[in-house]
């Protein structure tokens, strides 16, 4: 067929960095940001924009991957789970992703991308939130393993750390150290 | 026995990866010149197929191949039988399983017929609509009773009946008690099925270096190495020709060991035929067809009772819902049959259940796996009974608890890894007095309870009692290495999906050898490198392939204090390990590094005594005589809207005995996704067919997973029962938190509801369905 | 679940795209935020042969204040912004009050007003608001453009007055009536998940405190937007004391919504549904014209 010989160029920033590229029309973005730019940390669950793995930030926005063509990113700035820490090792971590390790807010990780890319820009806007508020904002992310209850905990004590409310250092159940219980 | 690792809430090594999206799942390999499959699925339950050509999809733009059943010529077979019946006398079994692609007929909706192997995932699905398949509707086998009657539609044409099998255990004479008793009550209770709904779909890539003549799989599976020795024989190939890596796996929750899914048999051979990598990934449509399900059954059950609410006697008919095929054999029809009988003394036992052909996806264990059902009808018995005597509901349940000196106890029936149900160890009242009072029970009965329905509030609270066969055999392995720069390799045969197999194996290592936890590198599910074992399931994992990792592990310990005594010149009680170092105990600076150490083991040149082995290494197994049973006690408060019957669960608790912990923070986890998964069975899940045995929800907007706003806080309490049957004492946790859920729903509804005189004798329960049954009780 | 491919444009004017609605006919499909449509393509239970994306038409993105104290909402205009505007606080604070009821916070950053109520779903949330509202649609088309009243602007269960050339470009909603309380309730499964039933309650209280004039509309209980006629014109002339409410609400579940079953209500519940929010619908909407307070 000749539709599917008609590819778009797109230009567009992932993490901070310009990406040229050729794209069919109904490349879903999320298939783009796997496949085409290897950023496999976003995850798909679901195709059908309920299970909210698949989220990434666009211009800052908390959106689902999977409910948007790659075509119609052209232009635009993303941000996916490979652009939270800063280097390479756990060092480095976003202070978010520090608080899921030491709350113990992921089992198998397969959503957790998701939901730290609809985290980070709620904590920005609402750097104080109550529980009630997170788990309505965290409802639109289905987690199979944990319950949410960790994923809660996890967000609360980012809070805490992102607004300053704490040091430096996430208070994680087991005090932010490896081996104290 | 103090610890420094074991038994602490150590943060998981396994977290920075999976945080970072670095984790590798299946789907994120992408090899050169690597080939996607698209599977063409039947639209109907039960059909006979007629002809099917693809000869048009093989001209499409992108199409490299398409197979039926016919062209996969001798290949095609159906799968194995992965669990054989129990040896129960008695007992009826046909086995019929699943087939790679459909031939003849087929037998569920969403059965597979024909592969297509295209240049991309997009191009295969475009081609599925060219291809036409003759295909003629035949009436659907869906209800269980209707499947049996006389004329049912039948599903193997081979057979006489739908039915699968038919197995009755005993003890005792439960006619005879029924008798004597005081009260006997007796039920039909109804338990329906829901998706395992992992968020990660199935997956597998194959790939085939003709040149090695070395085939590697990448497979979402539990069971990697079941996997790989199945694959070896199917190809034609030896087990070490073949590769079996699960990475990181994104949820199993037991569909995930089944074997074989008709995908993991069709890829590997289309790798080998075209000599090109293929990857197929399940989408979420396909997961609610062709991954398996669970939980079908419909009991009539019986409770014989002194007038003290003591139990003499159980009576279960049951059916159970195979599915259309059942390469699972009776696992889980087994495990109804075996938790039913609780933490309870039972001395007179009848269970009798008839598995059924029907025209649905395939059943197989799902978190619980069949547990559910037997504590369903237990404990749904109790409180009728309970209510009956006019007995308090906790009372009832702690007249009849096993005491801790009755442990060992064999309730005489064979369990589902073919031993006698026996329990290990326990001590179940305290549990129960513990979850009473978290849960405040006698307060919110005598002084909350009536003074909030004054206020016209409808509230409830439930509290139910189970036990869980966990840590089966056959056995696991594990290997422990000390390698040269002082870190510690682990791998052992078990896959991972999220337990936090990583860091709990690392911590029993760790805490032998005196080394930091995120010291010690663990691989798990690659048979590259550990190709002994059988998989996760049945929530054995610590129990099973952790013991292995200490038996491995203490025998690394020998080695390391072997030779560093030869070396510092010590006895060996005279060495202690710490910091990573062997040394003089309280000499620090005699410190031996265990990389240095390793070294040493590893000599390049020189001679060695006869006899030596080289390196800090060591494989060791462990296999359990027969599982350990944990066991708890959930307790719930609910609100129930009178007016609109939504429910609202004010307060949850869970008193859980798992022998002892290993990791605190990664038990609660395990319990809180339980309770999770089981609030979504009692509550929000249903997977509806209509009487075509077509499948009326399958999507994530229609089928109801549970979310954060759903889920309450679950308040936690742990007890610690060793166990005897493994040096660890652990017992396991992984399926607990979401077996007694449905039991605790119907329990405290009903409760508060009861001014109305609602029965709950079903799950899943939904707002709709409270509300039918309100105005049941209402018009009666 | 991939979806089948179609010719993508997207213009960056409305003229252009308007020339393209008028080149392809029938054969395009409008993408405005995706929310719907895109899931449908995911499954291909749709396919359309050309897709017209309008996310990068500017003119279509805009809120602002009307004449008289109405409101102006670009179709394109995102839901996100309408959630977090001050304005649509002040000027409707029934549509203020339903837009987080809407699906999740990221669906509404994508999705948008225009998108939402030209598709139509009978389950939505923001048909039977603006119905409630008694908004009016702005179609423009090759010949110029026309304003639809709401109620004439649904046709049916995914069918609307819109001409395949034309396309929505705004929504006005009128000025907030003097003296009036509001109220949107739905109940759901899960949070955010769609209705088994909503209702929109708009009451005007007179100086005598009766009810000058009522109007609700309903969600997921028949083919669209469903208006409780009955129930609102028995309040009519009233004091809307509970009794009074009880019976528009009986009113409405018996007389005024049909539902249909679906796989998650039977018939009677949603009735049930329907009586209960209504009755908590109008006593909050009253309690709020009697409290005499602006909105905002």
């Amino acid at each position: 067929m000749d539709l599917e010989a008609k590819r778009h160029r797109i230009s567009i920033t992932v993490n901070g960095i310009g990406f040229d590229a050729e794209v069919e029309a109904r490349l879903l973005l999320s298939d783009f940001l796997r496949h085409q730019l290897g950023l496999t940390g976003t995850h798909v669950g679901c195709e059908h924009g309920v299970c909210g793995a698949c989220t990434v930030l666009l211009e800052g926005q908390a959106v689902r991957s999977c409910l948007l063509f790659a075509v119609q990113v052209d232009g635009l700035r993303l941000t996916t789970v490979e652009g939270l820490a800063s280097g390479e090792g756990s060092e480095s971590l976003h202070p978010l992703q520090k608080a899921f390790w030491d709350c113990h807010g992921l089992q198998c990780g397969f959503c957790t991308p998701g939901i730290l890319l609809t985290l980070l820009p709620y904590l920005e806007e609402n750097p104080t939130p109550s529980e009630g508020q997170l788990r309505e904002v965290l409802s639109g992310n289905l987690c199979r393993c944990t319950g949410y209850q960790k994923v809660v905990d996890a967000a609360l004590a980012a809070s805490r750390t992102l607004s300053g409310a704490e040091g430096s250092e996430l208070e994680g159940p087991s005090g932010g150290s490896e081996t104290v219980a | 026995m103090s610890t420094r690792y074991f038994g602490k809430s150590v943060r998981r090594n396994e977290d920075p990866r999976l945080l970072t999206g670095r984790a590798l799942f299946v789907d994120d390999l992408q090899l050169p010149g690597m080939l996607h499959l698209a599977f063409l699925r039947s639209d109907f339950a039960h059909a006979r197929i007629h002809s099917i050509d693809y000869s048009e999809a093989l001209g499409l733009p992108g199409v490299v191949a398409a197979f039926d059943a016919a062209a996969l010529g001798e290949y095609w077979k159906p799968g194995p039988l992965l669990v054989p019946p129990p040896p129960v006398e008695g007992a009826v079994f046909s086995a019929r399983t699943q087939v790679p692609l459909a031939r003849g007929k087929v037998r569920h909706q969403g059965e597979p017929i024909v592969v297509v192997v295209a240049e991309s995932r997009y191009l295969a699905e475009d081609a599925l609509d060219s291809i036409i398949v003759e295909m003629e509707s035949l009436p659907a086998a869906v209800d269980l009773e209707e499947a049996l009657a006389p004329g049912a539609p039948l599903i193997h044409e081979d057979l006489d009946s739908n039915l699968a099998a038919h197995v009755t255990q005993r003890k005792g004479d439960f006619d005879s008690a029924a008798k004597n008793a005081d009260l006997v009550v007796g039920r039909r209770f109804l338990y329906d099925r829901g998706a395992s709904a992992a968020i990660e779909n199935r997956g597998i890539v194959a790939h085939w270096d003709e040149r090695a003549q070395h085939l590697t799989v990448w497979d979402t599976t539990q069971a990697p190495i079941p996997i790989r020795n199945g694959l070896a024989g199917l190809l034609g190939l030896s087990e070490s020709q073949v590769r079996v890596i699960a990475p990181f796996i994104g949820g199993g929750f037991g569909p995930k060991i089944m074997m074989f899914y008709p995908e993991e048999v069709v890829a590997p051979w289309i790798a080998m035929r075209l000599k090109r990598p293929v990857k197929w990934i399940e989408d979420r449509q396909e997961n609610f067809f062709a991954t398996t399900q669970e939980r079908g059954q419909v009991h009539d059950s019986e409770l014989a009772v002194t007038r003290e609410g003591q139990i003499l006697g159980v009576k279960d008919v049951f059916l159970h819902d195979n599915g259309a095929y059942n390469p699972y054999g009776l696992t889980v029809p087994i495990n109804s049959q075996c938790t039913l009988l609780g933490p309870y003394r039972v001395p007179h036992y009848h269970s009798e259940f008839r598995a059924v052909f029907t025209n649905k996806t395939i059943v197989t264990p799902v978190r619980g796996a069949g547990r559910q059902h037997g504590v369903f009808v237990m404990e749904r018995l109790l409180d009728l009974a309970a209510r009956e005597l006019g007995l308090d509901r906790a009372e009832i349940r702690r007249r009849n608890l096993l005491r801790p000196d009755e442990f060992p106890h064999n309730h005489q029936i064979i369990f589902q890894d073919f031993a006698p149900l026996t329990y290990d160890s326990g001590n179940y009242e305290p549990c129960l007095d513990k979850a009473l009072e978290m849960i405040d029970y006698h307060r919110f009965v005598s002084q909350e309870q009536p003074q909030l329905r004054s206020q016209g509030k409808c509230v409830g609270v439930g509290v139910v009692c189970y036990v869980e066969g966990t840590g089966i055999g056959p056995y696991e392995g594990a290997r422990v290495t000390v390698e040269p720069d002082g870190g510690v390799s682990l791998a052992t045969g078990v896959g991972t999906q999220g337990q936090g197999h990583f860091t709990v194996f690392a911590q029993i290592v760790a805490e032998a050898l005196g080394v930091e936890v995120h010291k010690v590198r663990v691989v798990t599910g690659d048979t590259g490198a550990f190709h002994w074992g059988t998989g996760t399931f049945a929530s054995r994992g610590a129990v099973v392939a952790g013991s292995a990792c200490h038996a491995a592990v203490l025998e690394v310990r020998r080695k390391i204090l072997r030779l560093a005594s030869g070396i510092l010149e010590v006895s060996e009680e005279d060495l202690e390990l710490a910091d990573g170092a062997v040394r003089v105990k309280g000499v620090p600076g005699s410190a031996l590094g265990l990389g240095e150490l390793a070294l040493k083991a590893n000599p390049l040149r020189g001679a060695v005594a006869p006899g030596t082995e080289p390196g800090l290494e060591a494989t060791a197994y462990f296999g359990p005589s027969s599982g350990s049973t944990a066991n708890g006690v959930h307790a719930m408060i609910v609100e129930v809207d009178a007016e609109t019957l939504m429910v609202k669960i004010q307060r949850y608790v869970v008193v859980h005995d798992c022998g002892r912990v290993i990791n605190p923070l990664i038990l609660e986890g395990q319990i809180e996704g339980g309770v999770a998964h089981g609030i979504g069975n009692a509550f929000y899940e249903q997977l509806i067919y209509d009487g075509e045995g077509q499948l009326l929800n399958g999507s994530f907007m229609d089928y109801l997973l549970p979310t954060s706003t759903d889920v309450p806080r679950i308040e936690s309490g742990h007890l610690e029962t060793p166990s005897p049957l493994n040096p660890l004492g652990v017992k396991g946790a992984g399926e607990a938190g979401a077996i007694p859920v449905g039991a605790l729903f119907a329990q405290a509804l009903e409760d508060a509801l009861s001014p109305e005189g609602v029965e709950i004798l079903e799950i899943p329960l939904s707002p709709n369905r409270l509300f039918e049954l309100l105005e049941e009780a209402r018009s009666r | 679940m991939k979806p089948a491919p179609f010719e993508y444009h997207a213009p960056e004017t409305l003229e252009e795209a308007l020339e393209l609605l008028a080149r392809f006919g029938e054969e395009a499909t409008l993408l405005a935020g995706g929310q719907s449509l895109v899931p449908t393509m995911n499954f291909r239970l749709a396919q359309p042969a050309v897709l017209v994306d309008l996310n990068r038409v500017q003119e279509l993105f805009y809120l602002e204040p009307g004449e008289g104290g109405s409101l102006r909402i670009g179709a394109m205009t995102r839901q996100v912004t309408v959630e977090r505007s001050s304005l649509v606080r002040e000027r409707s604070p029934l549509l203020f009050q339903t837009m987080p009821c809407i699906a999740h916070p990221q669906i509404r950053n994508r999705g948008t007003i225009g998108g939402s109520l030209a598709h139509a779903d009978p389950s939505a949330e923001l048909p039977a608001v603006l119905a409630a509202l008694e908004g009016r649609l702005l179609l423009q088309g090759p010949q110029g453009q026309r304003w639809v009243d709401t109620r004439e602007f649904y046709t049916g269960m995914f069918a609307t007055d819109r001409q395949p050339d034309e396309l929505l470009r705004e929504v006005e909603i009128p000025a907030w009536p003097a003296s009036s309380g509001w109220d949107f309730q739905e109940l759901a499964r899960r949070h955010g998940d769609y209705a088994l039933v909503g209702v929109a309650a708009v009451v005007g209280l007179d100086s005598n405190r009766r009810c000058r004039r009522a109007r609700l509309t309903y969600l997921s209980v028949g083919d669209g937007v469903v208006e409780g006629r009955r129930a609102a014109e028995s309040l009519q002339g009233r004091v809307c004391n509970g009794e009074q409410l009880a019976e528009a609400a009986r009113l409405a579940a018996h007389e005024d919504v049909d539902p249909l079953e679906d796989m998650h209500a039977s018939v009677a519940y949603k009735r049930r549904l329907v009586e209960v929010l209504t009755g908590r619908a109008l006593a909050n909407a009253v309690a709020r014209a009697r409290e005499g307070s602006a909105p905002g």
